[in-house]
């Protein structure tokens, strides 16, 4: 999501963290932080994550997005920042029919 | 992260200032903003990190980088590019749909009513006013380019000489090898130096044998891509030689 597309959906991405942030709930924020191969969002794209299961935004074709709520879910209740590494081998990512048969790494930290 | 920094993102791209938040990824954590004005927010910066995020925010582009034995993410919340257009002509009217699918804002300037009519230039934004008074108004920021296609010195040559002064991103005219030089004795006359004037790419766009407004304009938006994504289109302004 650099570029139009980035800034474009980046203004509901944050805006969305600071209201839930504002109510009072705990969020975190998941970034792309680098891509190889193909993959659906690009770096900066980004994700917010409220500590009630709300979720704004997206760090990839929906194929990462479960392990890093429960990751963010857990910066949220203290855990220290996190560089998370997803590997999707070609076989694997065609077999589930997933878009992005690359690697990409996300970076989750919590909004204080 | 402390939300203040969230908070003046939102600030400063409603502003339309681009800015860029710096992480390193480690348990640290460390942030901070980089602002185009020079103001920073949060932990101070290395210089090489410092000037990678200027230089991610004018480019609009997320990057990483190391320094000081820390990787460092550089993202980006720049205000949506805008091209500012001297002239409702017919190339400008090619223009606007190409700006609108690559993410551009366009506004059209022209005192003339009857050229800049909403039929011909539909969901852009238009002002009938004399570029001296409408370029004040608009606001010449760095996410933005500045178009000169009138040919007519009257009209062309007021907005140059508030592009030249100006922080855009691109200034661009149309015109053969020859009205340029024309210009450029105009300009020179007025006060500018050669090296400020060779801020204006002229004859604008790429070479890329445009004959058609819509060729011409595709060539111009390439252009002004090329420079605001790698800084220079320089490498693809080789024009073939006459024949």
């Amino acid at each position: 999501m650099t570029g139009g597309s980035h800034t474009a959906t980046g203004d509901d991405v944050l805006g969305a963290a600071l209201d839930w942030r504002g109510q009072g709930v705990g969020v975190a924020l998941a970034t792309v932080v680098s891509t190889w191969g193909s993959a659906p969002r690009l770096p900066g794209s980004q994700m917010a994550v409220a500590a009630d299961g709300r979720f704004a935004g997206s760090v990839s074709g929906g194929c990462v997005e479960g392990a890093v709520i429960e990751a963010a879910q857990a910066c949220i209740a203290g855990a220290a920042p996190k560089l998370m590494d997803f590997s999707v081998g070609d076989d694997q990512a065609w077999a589930v029919g997933l878009a992005c048969g690359g690697r990409l790494e996300v970076w989750v930290e919590r909004l204080d | 992260m402390d939300a203040t920094l969230i908070r003046r993102i939102a600030q400063d791209r409603a502003a339309r200032r681009g800015v860029a938040l710096v992480t390193a990824l480690d348990d640290a954590a460390t942030t901070a903003l980089v602002a185009t004005d020079g103001a920073d927010m949060g932990a101070a910066l290395p210089a090489p990190v410092r000037d990678a995020a200027c230089t991610a925010i004018r480019q609009d582009q997320a990057t990483n980088i190391e320094a000081e034995g820390r990787r460092w993410f550089i993202n980006v919340f720049a205000p949506r590019p805008r091209l500012i257009v001297i002239g409702a002509v017919h190339i400008a009217q090619a223009l606007a749909p190409m700006a609108a699918a690559v993410g551009y804002d366009m506004a059209v300037i022209d005192p003339r009513g009857a050229f800049l009519t909403p039929d011909r230039f539909p969901g852009v934004t238009a002002r009938i006013a004399w570029p001296e008074d409408a370029l004040p108004e608009i606001g010449l920021d760095p996410a933005s380019a500045l178009l000169a296609l009138t040919h007519d010195p009257k009209l062309d040559d007021p907005a140059l000489t508030l592009a030249l002064d100006a922080p855009l991103f691109y200034i661009g005219a149309l015109g053969s090898t020859r009205t340029h030089a024309k210009r450029v004795a105009r300009l020179e006359e007025a006060g500018f130096d050669a090296g400020r004037i060779s801020r204006i790419h002229a004859p604008v766009g790429l070479a890329i044998g445009a004959r058609t407004a819509p060729e011409i304009a595709l060539s111009i938006l390439s252009e002004v891509v090329a420079v605001r994504r790698l800084g220079s289109a320089g490498a693809l302004r080789q024009r073939p030689p006459k024949g």
